[in-house]
């Protein structure tokens, strides 16, 4: 069924890493038992500080999904075959990331047994239940298409024709995913760090750079690990891609810069004072991480402009890690805190997030990599057998363009 | 005609759909009449900051309220859950605020609770519409649907909501059988005293301030005190330039 009886063969490295994973996903377990018993006070959240680490993960997550289509446009849109062998990579690491933030908007439910009510009272006014409807949406297009695809190639044969609009589907969906996430935001008359039109926009693209960094590192684990190899060509592009993204990023969060510090109105530039310049009573931690993801995008940039670094696999590695960590920082933490300081009656309020809150976090991440482990093991697995089977050396996958 | 397994499912998918759009057509439709009619009723109330300073450190109202409805009093600020409460002027108003303020105004505490605003951002995120606006203005809370998903406490532009991070009832100092405590994950605020109104009693702020600095009326009626206060006398909203309209006036 599904094929995940090729998820249960394995060597002694692949069990050890998928038994390590579900120690600390255990361990997350057991925190979130005691969250659940004690309430959301385990976190470092408060009543100042609403949305923590947990909304900053399926924030920054949801990008990371919403980027598998930086691979799925090249190849089934425009019918660029050097990602023919990174394509279904592409759509299990969305699958696996959006798991994830369903999963994390799940820990910060002050009432998890009533998150179905969020069906049972659809409410068209929130922003909230169409972020439901389009990560919903995503998550079954791309089960369907990973899972249409692969068996089709595990056949032998060319995908069914029904599938090729559900793959363009896709495409517009998953922009749609990450701009309702930024709608979340950004559509909040009180929270001037989000009031910004800008913030869709600065979400994709900052999306399409971290996402892309995190596939790239991923084929390059792989085939060190399997020798699974997406070819360099692939790869060189997806590094094209993630240095146009990362410009684009830097470039919207100088626009950003550029109109609160120079029109000074004070609910726009406390934010970013806050984060970025450091201003008395302020957040000691969130400034130290507002500049360490600065100086991370700029050192990113530098790696990823200049073609000598960025064709050397080695620095490539080290432009994409730096890339996914500023990004994480920047969406993963300071967006979400940021906004919440100072608060409507002008405190500033310390968050550092706990123990539990962490544990649960990092259980989140595991769970996800579990998920990529496992579906990678049974695309590879299909591919392995495939490339003996009906398909030529090497270009198993089935392009659908005509 | 013959009910193959295909037939069955297509009729199946077909139903579960008219039944959604019946219900997201529903919500829409509850949205739209709700702006339309002019109400018989609006709640609002007028706070003389003047007569409110004339008991210095008065908690009259604070602890009417807490008593009344089961408010938690919780020292540890992170996670306190506050319905009615005191706030400096110069954060309450920080547009209104300058280097040469009037001394009467410095530091002076000023009332702060729910704004029940005509256009609620609050009532507008909620998911679950566990937090809606009633005909006569006030903005409720349902305990019970409340996911605890606090996105309404993001966009609430005033701070007048409260998470429940804990069990709050080991925090009631006296209980009042005759209203709901609340539980873990959901989150709550001034609800204008609506279990008093039905009674025909005014909120209990109002009823146990001393100076009679809290007044209490419709709006919707010309010769009320809150209409006569407002035509008479200058007073400011907090935050007007939002488009919330709030129902709080503050006269200072």
């Amino acid at each position: 069924m599904f094929m995940i009886e090729k998820a249960l063969v394995g060597g002694r490295r692949y069990w050890g890493w998928a038994l390590g994973l579900f120690v600390v996903v255990a361990a997350g377990l057991y925190c979130y038992s005691r969250q659940l018993s004690y309430g959301l006070g385990i976190t470092g959240m408060s009543r100042n500080v609403t949305w923590g680490l947990y909304i900053g993960q399926f924030t920054f997550l949801v990008g990371v999904a919403a980027s598998a289509v930086m691979v799925v446009l090249p190849y089934y849109l425009h019918n660029h075959k050097e990602f023919a062998r990174m394509a279904i990579l592409g759509e299990f690491l969305a699958i696996s990331a959006v798991s994830m933030c369903v999963l994390f908007i799940f820990v910060d439910m002050g009432q998890p047994a009533r998150v179905l009510n969020v069906l049972l009272y659809p409410t068209p006014h929130s922003m909230m239940f169409w972020d439901m409807v389009s990560l919903g949406g995503y998550l079954v297009l791309n089960a369907v298409i990973a899972l249409v695809t692969l068996s089709a190639e595990r056949k032998g044969v060319a995908p069914p024709g029904w599938i090729r609009p559900v793959i363009l589907l896709s495409i517009p969906w998953a922009i749609s995913i990450h701009t309702v996430t930024a709608f979340l935001y950004s559509g909040l008359p009180g929270r001037s760090f989000w009031l910004t039109a800008i913030l869709a926009p600065r979400f994709l693209a900052s999306a399409f750079a971290s996402g892309p960094a995190l596939l790239i590192l991923l084929c390059i684990l792989l085939r060190k690990l399997t020798g699974y190899d997406v070819g360099s060509s692939a790869i060189s592009t997806l590094a094209v891609i993630v240095t146009y993204a990362m410009v684009i990023n830097a470039f919207f969060v100088l626009m950003e810069l550029f109109t609160s510090f120079y029109s000074q109105i004070p609910s726009s530039i406390e934010h970013f004072q806050i984060l970025y310049t450091g201003i008395p009573g302020g957040a000691l931690l969130l400034l130290v991480l507002g500049r360490i993801s600065l100086a991370f995008m700029a050192v990113a940039l530098l790696l990823l402009l200049i073609p000598k670094f960025r064709r050397n696999e080695r620095m490539l590695v080290v432009a994409c890690v730096v890339t996914f960590v500023s990004l994480w920082i920047d969406k993963g933490v300071c967006l979400v805190v940021g906004g919440f300081m100072p608060s409507p009656l002008g405190a500033i309020t310390r968050y550092v997030p706990t123990l539990p809150e962490i544990m649960i976090s990092v259980a989140v991440w595991a769970l996800g990599a579990l998920m990529i482990t496992v579906f990678y093991k049974i695309a590879l697995t299909v591919r392995e057998g495939g490339r003996t089977l009906a398909v030529g050396h090497g270009t198993t996958p089935l392009p659908l363009a005509k | 005609m013959k009910m193959t397994r295909k037939r069955f499912l297509e009729i199946g998918g077909v139903s579960l759909i008219a039944v959604a759009a019946k219900k997201v057509v529903g919500a829409l439709g509850n949205e739209a009449t709700a702006r339309s009619s002019a109400p018989a009723t609006r709640w609002a109330m007028v706070i003389d900051s003047a007569k409110c300073h004339k008991k210095d450190g008065c908690t009259d109202c604070i602890s009417a309220c807490n008593k009344t409805h089961n408010v938690p009093v919780i020292k540890d600020s992170l996670h306190e859950v506050k319905w009615i409460w005191k706030e400096p002027f110069e954060n309450v108003f920080p547009s209104q605020n300058n280097p040469y303020i009037e001394v009467a105004l410095q530091n002076k505490p000023v009332m702060v609770f729910c704004n029940h605003c005509d256009s609620p951002p609050c009532v507008r995120v909620c998911p679950t519409q566990a937090t809606w606006k009633r005909e006569d203005g006030i903005v409720m809370m349902d305990w019970h649907r409340c996911i605890g998903c606090r996105y309404c406490v993001a966009a609430c532009p005033y701070g007048s909501r409260s998470f429940n991070w804990f069990d709050p009832r080991p925090y009631i100092t006296t209980l009042n059988a005759d209203f709901p405590t609340r539980t873990k994950g959901v989150v709550e605020k001034c609800n204008f005293c609506e279990e008093r109104l039905a009674l025909g009693q005014p909120p209990a702020c109002v009823a146990a301030c001393p100076e009679k600095a809290l007044v209490f009326g419709n709006l919707a009626v010309p010769r009320s005190e809150v209409r006569q206060l407002l035509q008479s006398r200058y007073t400011i909203r907090r935050r007007p330039e939002l488009g919330t309209e709030p129902n709080l006036f503050y006269s200072v």
